[in-house]
Order: structure tokens, then C-alpha cells, then sequence
């Protein structure tokens, strides 16, 4: 497929696709077993400095054993860490220029706001007018000063993740560590700091590495996105390209919402695929081109975005086009979503509600046509 | 994600194994050791002598005396306490005492728990101090309160004659009642602790959706919150049984003269009898019969624990 | 479980308290009594309190019980802190279970075994009985105690908090000092204060590992009460109860006052925040 961008293109930065750049933190087939259970399981993995990269995946996808390997509260059964080209086994945690903030945040209880931040620089002996220093500009950068006296009793939620960023943040670490960093914190709250933590560390020049199992979380703050399931890295690509170019079901799946409809291969070539859907009388034209033979079974993954819908019935012969019946109806306000019918199958479409009342509303029992454009979806042979 | 925060065995540094070994160290020779030391004595015979026992090992007189002396180990001892009846009726007579008593403490202790666990929340860290405070208080003063008020011309019989209720004063005090009562009152926040989480924790939506399904009060009880404080119940009693089974200081100062309880019968043979051999042998068969309790409990424990967990 | 108090609950509630509080109480009562006779009232006096000041043996056991028991106390909660944290964080190692067996059974075994082995034992070692083997005796038997109280305390603490201080560059020895010990502290206080009174009111293992000189209150107490009720006996057992109450009173308040402050603050911290 010709390499044409997908989705925003952050800034110029791109050493993922670049051959010679150097990584920053490198696994190297990377296992972790807990007894019987394998969390981590012959994992590898590289991040560039200066990255915003994502793990992301359900509970025990081994996502956050990951991170804590590289913390250091984890040793790897196998393989190893590289930071900055050193191997971490066998540095503990207290010696690994990383630094963490955790999902609970941790603050020490019986420290002021001030004293936790001043916590690890105090480890390090740093002179106490240097630390004073230190202190009052991450107070600044994350607007806490008014409260450096207070307990983390005494704040409120989002005020305790300030304080528990600004700790991990104080001693300028090579890699900062995000644990579910913004899970505690309502909706309004988690999507302002996302755009705060995308300016910090664009600010400060950081790599971040961020554990969430959120994606709209992670599609928004990441260079790139690892998606992980039972201890294997399913995808690493940009939001973008795990949006609009999943490479199998499961990613296709996990990421937003999608149509996977089960169709069989006609005739492939290098311009595109021809593809016969199973449930219902159409034709899928596809611009993608596979390498799979006639016959086989494939999914073709389309966005209800992407699918257009009318009233009507279809001429036939159409590529990309279905006849339809309308079997549900989602109002949400922004949007509104469709369940059609095709035979067996049912197909879901998302029309965006862009004028206040609609001159012929689609209503239930309506026979519509639906359509999209060649290279709408994507065909999926795992 | 509990599975993957949980770490494995952790490589432990020099200080991790300081940790572990200083108290281990202190355990092994402060309660281990004694008891082997206790298993040891028992199959020795009483002596005239300073330790009063034969034989009295002695390494510095190397190991042929030792094996000599290890010759000398019989089960003499054990064989004269199933000669005499005074010690299996004294077992036979602890077990009982306190199966009893650990009964009359559950029939008391539950209305209080329930009552406890019922009540106003805002009533409960003050009802549960309470019970908590006794436990503080000495455990000899508060037997040794018992005795004014139960002996012949004590308090409760001054009372009861009073009202007229009797004409002739109770002989309680040296009687096994008194030292039902001894046990009941001593041991009562050690049953009512455990079983006042267990019902506190009981959820009242059960009870509600019980009357809801047309359950009354009475039977919703039956039905729902005895079963479900049952673990309480075992725990509560557990820790009343052990340690009445052995109790001194209760049979000495409120029984009489033939309560026979095992704790006072080693502590005559003991300290009046000097028989350090016997005692021993007392000793050991005493903590045969306790360990099944023990372990059981330790087991209904652990089980509550991983369930919770 | 929030519904009114019933009649039946509240019954049980005053005739279990009762039961608990009124042989204290009378025993309170009759150690103001200007009579001999323990359990006929004959007027207030304080006579037998300054009786007691003059008894000097009576305040020679008290002060040997004193000292055992705050030694006792102190060496016990050192040990039973160590030994939970072995416990709740030190995971697997050969002779984990003999060793939380070792750490839960004194707490259930008689006191009678107790005391019996380990005098053994310190006959078997040829040492002079006497304030240290009482002293020692108290330890071993009070740091389980102080293990639970503080093992539970550690099983409510959140680790990542200990992990965040090695994670800002704090090794495991710092941490336990500067992190660990101040949120498990008020735990730690109680294992103390628990410890403490275990002691002072122990009889039994007193009475099997004590030797000249060292006759604690307890045992004095406990042979003058083998010889009949007296009121001087009272007064003691007044002065031990107020004792023990007034400590743990405060206690609990102090705690409730943090406790108070800190949903106060809390409240605000939302509200203001």
C-alpha cells in the first residue's frame, strides 16, 4: 500500500520510520512469568526519545507489569531492558533515572505538598537552595503554589494528580512513567489535563510512557500506540494508522466502533480486491490488495462513519452499495446511530446531526442504501 | 490487575534476611526450643537435686554420658498420669468447663453483637471501645472482682436477700458455676469481637430483599444472618475455648476445691508438688489435646482470609 | 444494617454492658469504703489508698512491674514490628509457616505452657531467674501481640506509596524509616501500649520465670487475694483500672480528633478544590 499519511500528523517526527535512529528504551524479548501465569510473553519493543508512546490494552493484558519492569519493582524472567543503550538488570529502582506516577499517586501521607515533591531530590543530596528552586518551578508548571503547604489530605483529586506529577517530574528523569495517570479524575478534568500533559512534555522535551486502558486516552496523547492482549503486543502504530488501518480483528475491534463483515475473496490484484459480502447480495471493492486465494473467508473492517446511507432501494450491480432495512435508531444528540439489516447481518451506520431538523427523516422500517467510497475499510485475514 | 502487581519471591538483599532472621532467632529459641526442652523433661524422672530431674544432660561430660544419660529416657511419666485418675478426669474436666462456658459465652455474646452491629452507626466506634476496654483492664482484677460479689455474704447474695428472692445465702463462689461465670465474664470481648464484624459487615439489603420476598423478621434471622455469622461464631468461639481449656487463674480463685482444671492440676504439680517431670508430661499432653482446636482454627482462618482476599 | 435501635437490642446492649462494667464498678466503689469489710458499706474514705503508700512492698512489685513491663514493651514492639513486616512483605521463604505459626500460637496457648517452658529453658541455660527472664518471657509472649496489631495496619497500606520513595531514589532501608514507619506509627504505638499492659497484668508466666527479688504486682496481688478480699486490694486494682482506662481513653480520642479533623479537612479540600 503506498505509504500515504492516516489520521493527524503530530509534528515532524518520525523516528520510528526512520532505519538509523537509535532507540531509547529497548526491550529485547522481554518474559515475564508469575508462577504458572505468563504476564509478558517474549516481548519486544523499542521507544525513541522524546516519544509520547501508549501501552494500552485490558486488565491483565500485562501492560502495567511492562512499566513496572522498567521501574525496576519487576525483574524479567527473560530478556532485557535497555535505557539510553544500558542494560537495566540488576539496577534497582532507587538507581534508574526513571521516574513514576503512580495510578493511587502514592503521596506520602504525612508529607506536605512541598516535602513530597522535594522527596527525591532530597535523595540525591541536591543543595538545598537548588532544591528550593526546583520546587517552586514545578509548583508553577503545574499550578500549585497556593496550596505547597497543604497535606495530601487536604486536596482535592485533581490537585493530588498535580502533586503527584509534579513529584515525578521534579528530578528531570530520562523516561517519565504514566500509571493510569488521569483514572481517578472525572470526565471534564481527565480531557483538560490530556491536553496539559501533551504541552508539558513537548515543553520539557521528555520521553513519556504512558499505561492506559483507555483509548480515547491514549489515541489522544500518543506519538504512537502499543494495543496489547495476554501479554503479546498486538499493533504498534500512530493513533492514526491503528484507527484507520487496523491489522487485525482484535485491534480493529478494541478501537472504536466497527462493522466486520465476513465476506469471500473473488478476484485480488494489485490495484485492489474484489470481495462477495456472505450475508446479503453485494459486492465489496476494495483498494487494498492481499494475498489471499479465491474463495478464502476474510472480514472486511469498516467504520460506521464511513458508510453512507439513503432512502431507497439499490439499482444493482453498484460495487461498494446495499440494500437495507432499518431496524433500530440511536439518537445521541451529536450523532445518530443505525442498525440496518442486511438478510442475517446487520450493519451500523453513524450520521452526524449537522442541521437541527432534517427535511426526510430516516425512520424505522425504512428501506435505505448503503455505501462507501473504495477505500473506506480494510480487509482483515486474522 | 492484582496477579500482575503481585510480585514473586523477591531477590532479597542482606537486610530483607536480617529481617527475617532476627525475630525467627528470637521465636525459635524463646517458644520452639522451651517446648523441646518441655518434651524432654517429661521423659526424665523426679530427683533431690538442682534442676530436680534426671537426667540433667549435660554436654561437658561428653557424648558417652550423654548416651548414657539418653538410656535413662522413659515414658514413665505418661504412663503414671493415665494410673492416676486425678489427671485424665482433670483433661476430661477442662474440655468440659470450657465447652460449657463457651456456650453460656455465645448465648451472651450474641445479643450483644447483634445488638452492637444494629445499632446507630454513629453509636458503634463508642459501643465497640467499650467492649475493647475490659480486654485492657487486668485480667486478675477482673476475676478477682467476682469474688466479693459471689462469696456467701457477697454483694449478689446481700441483693437477693434484700429482695426477699431467697432466705438462705448461694453458696456460688468455689463452685464450677462461679467459675462458668469467671470464664464467660472474662472471655466475653474475645467472642464478641470477631462476631460483631461478621454481622456488622452483613449487608441489610439481604434482610430487606428476605422481608421483601415475604420473610418475616424472626425467620429472616433464622434464615439469613445466622447462617452468614457462622464464621464469626467459629472464630468467636474458638478463641474462648483454647484458652479457657487451660486457664489457672479463674479455677484457682473462684472453684472450689474439686474443680479440677489442668491448668491449676500442672500448677500444683509444679510449684507444690515440685515434679518438674510430671508437670511436663501435663504440659505435653495438654498441648496434644490443643492442638486440634488450634489447628482447625488456624485453618478457618486462613480460609477466611483468602476469601476475603 | 441501619435501622432504629428495638427494644430487644437495646435491652441486650444495657444488660451486656452491665455485665461487663458493673463488677469494676462495685469494685471501684468499695475501695472508697471506710470499713473493712469489703462488701459492707460503712462510709467514703480514702484510707486505704494512703495505707498504700506505706505498704512498701506492695510498691517495690509495683515499681519491678513498671520497669519489666516498659522494658518488655519496647524490646517486643521492636521484634513484633520486624516480624509482621516479615509477614505481610517479605513473600516466600523455607519456614514461612513455622514461622507465622510460631507468631499466632502464643496468642492462643495457655499460660500455664507458656511459663513452664521457658523456665525450662532458663534452667537448661543455667541462668539466674530473676528481672531479666521475666523480662525476657514477657517479650517473647507480647511481640506477637504487636505483630497482629501492626500486621494489620501494614495490610491496609498502600505499597506503591513505598514503591513511589525507591522510585524518587530512596533505597528500601530509608524508606522503611522515612515512609513506612510514620504511617504505621500510630500501629506500632498501640502494639506498644498493648504490649505494655499484657505485661503489667500477667500473673501466670510471671509467677513460673520470676526469682528473688523480682516479685511483680500481680503475684503480690494474687497472694494476698488467695488470703481473702481486702480493701487495700481494692484501692490497687482502682489505681491499675483508672490507670489503664485514662490511657486508653486518650488514646482513642486523640484518634478521633485526627480522624475528625482529617474528614474536615477532606470536605474542604472537595469543596474548595
Amino acid at each position: 500500500m503506498a505509504k500515504k499519511p492516516i489520521g493527524p500528523v503530530r509534528r515532524d517526527y518520525a523516528p520510528w520510520d526512520d532505519p538509523a535512529s537509535v532507540p531509547f528504551i529497548e526491550f529485547r524479548n522481554v518474559t515475564k512469568r508469575f508462577g504458572d501465569f505468563t504476564a509478558v510473553n517474549n516481548l519486544s519493543l523499542k521507544i525513541y526519545e522524546r516519544e509520547f508512546f501508549a501501552l494500552l490494552g485490558g486488565s491483565g493484558c500485562g501492560k502495567t507489569t511492562m512499566m513496572r519492569m522498567l521501574a525496576g519493582f519487576e525483574t524479567p524472567t527473560e530478556g532485557e531492558i535497555l535505557l539510553d543503550g544500558q542494560s537495566l538488570s540488576g539496577v534497582p529502582p532507587y538507581r534508574r533515572p526513571v521516574n513514576m506516577m503512580f495510578q493511587s499517586y502514592a503521596l506520602f501521607p504525612h508529607m506536605n505538598v512541598e516535602a513530597n515533591i522535594a522527596f527525591g531530590l532530597k535523595q540525591d543530596d541536591m543543595p538545598k537552595a537548588e532544591i528550593a528552586d526546583r520546587v517552586a518551578e514545578m509548583l508553577r508548571l503545574t499550578k500549585l503554589e497556593s496550596f505547597a503547604k497543604r497535606k495530601p489530605h487536604q486536596l482535592s483529586g485533581g490537585q493530588r494528580q498535580r502533586v503527584a506529577l509534579a513529584r515525578s517530574l521534579a528530578k528531570r528523569p530520562k523516561v517519565l512513567l504514566l500509571d493510569e495517570p488521569l483514572g481517578a479524575l472525572d470526565r471534564k478534568l481527565r480531557e483538560e489535563t490530556q491536553f496539559e500533559l501533551m504541552n508539558l512534555q513537548e515543553d520539557l522535551k521528555m520521553t513519556f510512557l504512558i499505561v492506559t486502558h483507555d483509548q480515547e486516552e491514549a489515541m489522544t496523547v500518543a506519538d504512537r500506540i502499543a494495543v496489547m492482549d495476554a501479554g503479546e503486543i498486538v499493533q504498534v502504530a500512530t493513533p492514526g494508522e491503528i484507527y484507520e488501518a487496523p491489522n487485525s480483528k482484535f485491534v480493529a475491534d478494541f478501537i472504536g466502533d466497527v462493522n466486520l463483515i465476513e465476506a469471500k475473496v473473488e478476484e485480488t490484484s494489485e490495484t485492489g480486491t474484489r470481495l462477495q459480502a456472505v450475508h446479503g447480495n453485494y459486492v465489496i471493492d476494495s483498494a487494498q490488495s492481499v494475498s489471499a486465494s479465491k474463495g478464502e473467508t476474510v472480514w472486511y473492517a469498516i467504520r460506521p462513519e464511513k458508510v453512507r446511507m439513503e432512502l431507497g432501494e439499490p439499482s444493482g450491480g453498484d460495487l461498494n452499495s446495499a440494500g437495507a432495512i432499518v431496524w433500530d435508531i440511536a439518537y445521541l444528540g451529536d450523532m445518530s446511530i443505525f442498525h440496518s439489516r442486511i438478510g442475517e447481518a446487520s450493519l451500523r451506520s453513524t450520521v452526524a446531526n449537522v442541521t437541527r431538523t432534517v427535511e426526510r427523516p430516516i425512520s424505522w422500517d425504512d428501506k435505505v442504501v448503503l455505501s462507501w467510497d473504495r477505500d473506506a475499510g480494510v480487509i482483515l485475514t486474522e | 490487575m492484582a496477579s500482575e502487581t503481585s510480585s514473586s519471591a523477591p531477590k532479597r538483599s542482606l537486610g530483607g534476611w536480617a529481617l527475617i532472621a532476627v525475630p525467627y532467632f528470637w521465636l525459635f529459641l524463646f517458644f520452639l526450643v522451651p517446648f523441646f526442652i518441655v518434651f524432654k523433661i517429661s521423659l526424665s524422672q523426679i530427683a533431690v537435686a538442682i534442676p530436680p530431674y534426671f537426667p540433667a544432660f549435660d554436654l561437658g561430660q561428653g557424648l558417652q554420658v550423654l548416651f548414657a544419660d539418653l538410656k535413662e529416657l522413659s515414658l514413665e511419666n505418661y504412663i503414671f498420669l493415665t494410673e492416676d485418675d486425678l489427671y485424665w478426669r482433670s483433661y476430661v474436666s477442662s474440655v468440659t468447663i470450657a465447652a460449657i462456658s463457651t456456650f453460656i459465652t455465645l448465648l451472651v455474646g450474641y445479643p450483644l453483637a447483634y445488638g452492637m452491629a444494629r445499632s446507630p452507626k454513629e453509636w458503634r466506634p463508642t459501643l465497640l471501645m467499650l467492649v475493647i476496654l475490659p480486654f485492657w483492664t487486668s485480667f486478675l482484677i477482673r476475676v478477682y472482682a467476682w469474688i466479693g460479689i459471689l462469696k456467701n455474704e457477697g454483694l449478689l447474695n446481700q441483693l437477693l436477700l434484700t429482695l426477699g428472692l431467697i432466705d438462705q445465702p448461694l453458696t456460688i463462689l468455689n463452685t464450677n458455676i462461679a467459675v462458668y461465670i469467671g470464664i464467660v465474664y472474662s472471655y466475653l470481648p474475645f467472642l464478641v469481637l470477631p462476631l460483631y464484624a461478621s454481622l456488622e459487615k452483613l449487608d441489610g439489603t439481604l434482610l430487606e430483599a428476605a422481608e421483601d420476598l415475604g420473610c418475616p423478621p424472626w425467620k429472616a434471622f433464622w434464615k439469613i444472618t445466622l447462617p452468614l455469622s457462622i464464621p464469626g461464631i467459629i472464630a468467636g468461639c474458638f478463641l474462648v475455648f483454647i484458652p479457657a481449656v487451660g486457664e489457672f487463674v479463674i479455677p484457682d480463685l473462684l472453684g472450689g476445691s474439686n474443680t479440677l482444671m489442668i491448668g491449676k492440676t500442672l500448677w500444683v504439680e509444679f510449684f507444690n508438688n515440685r515434679d518438674w517431670p510430671v508437670s511436663s508430661a501435663v504440659a505435653v499432653i495438654l498441648l496434644l489435646i490443643l492442638v486440634i482446636p488450634i489447628v482447625l482454627f488456624q485453618n478457618q482462618q486462613q480460609k477466611m482470609a483468602e476469601r476475603e482476599g | 444494617m441501619t435501622r432504629g435501635p428495638s427494644w430487644f437490642n437495646v435491652t441486650s446492649l444495657v444488660l451486656g454492658f452491665s455485665f461487663l462494667y458493673l463488677p469494676i464498678l462495685l469494685l471501684v466503689v468499695f475501695s472508697f469504703n471506710e470499713s473493712r469489710l469489703v462488701t459492707v458499706w460503712g462510709g467514703f474514705s480514702t484510707k486505704w489508698y494512703a495505707e498504700l503508700l506505706r505498704n512498701e512492698q506492695l510498691l517495690d512489685a509495683f515499681w519491678v512491674t513498671i520497669r519489666v513491663a516498659f522494658f518488655s514493651a519496647t524490646v517486643a514492639t521492636v521484634l513484633g514490628t520486624m516480624a509482621a513486616l516479615v509477614l505481610v512483605r517479605s513473600g516466600r521463604f523455607v519456614g514461612r509457616s513455622l514461622f507465622s505459626g510460631m507468631v499466632f500460637a502464643p496468642l492462643v496457648m495457655p499460660e500455664v505452657i507458656l511459663g513452664l517452658s521457658l523456665l525450662l529453658l532458663f534452667v537448661a541455660m543455667d541462668q539466674a531467674r530473676g528481672f531479666w527472664t521475666v523480662m525476657l518471657a514477657h517479650t517473647t509472649f507480647a511481640m506477637c501481640y504487636v505483630a497482629v496489631v501492626v500486621q494489620s495496619r501494614l495490610v491496609g497500606f498502600d505499597k506503591s506509596i513505598e514503591e513511589a520513595a525507591e522510585d524518587l531514589g530512596c533505597p528500601p532501608v530509608r524508606t522503611f524509616f522515612q515512609i513506612t514507619l510514620p504511617i504505621i506509627f500510630p500501629g506500632v504505638i498501640a502494639g506498644w501500649m498493648l504490649a505494655f499492659t499484657l505485661s503489667l497484668d500477667d500473673l501466670v508466666i510471671a509467677s513460673f520465670t520470676t526469682g528473688p527479688g523480682a516479685t511483680t504486682l500481680p503475684m503480690k496481688i494474687y497472694s494476698q487475694v488467695r488470703l481473702g478480699v481486702t480493701p487495700e486490694i481494692n484501692a490497687v486494682c482502682t489505681i491499675l483500672v483508672g490507670f489503664v482506662t485514662i490511657g486508653v481513653i486518650a488514646a482513642s480520642l486523640a484518634t478521633k480528633r485526627q480522624q475528625v479533623k482529617r474528614e474536615r479537612d477532606e470536605r474542604a479540600a472537595i469543596a474548595g478544590g
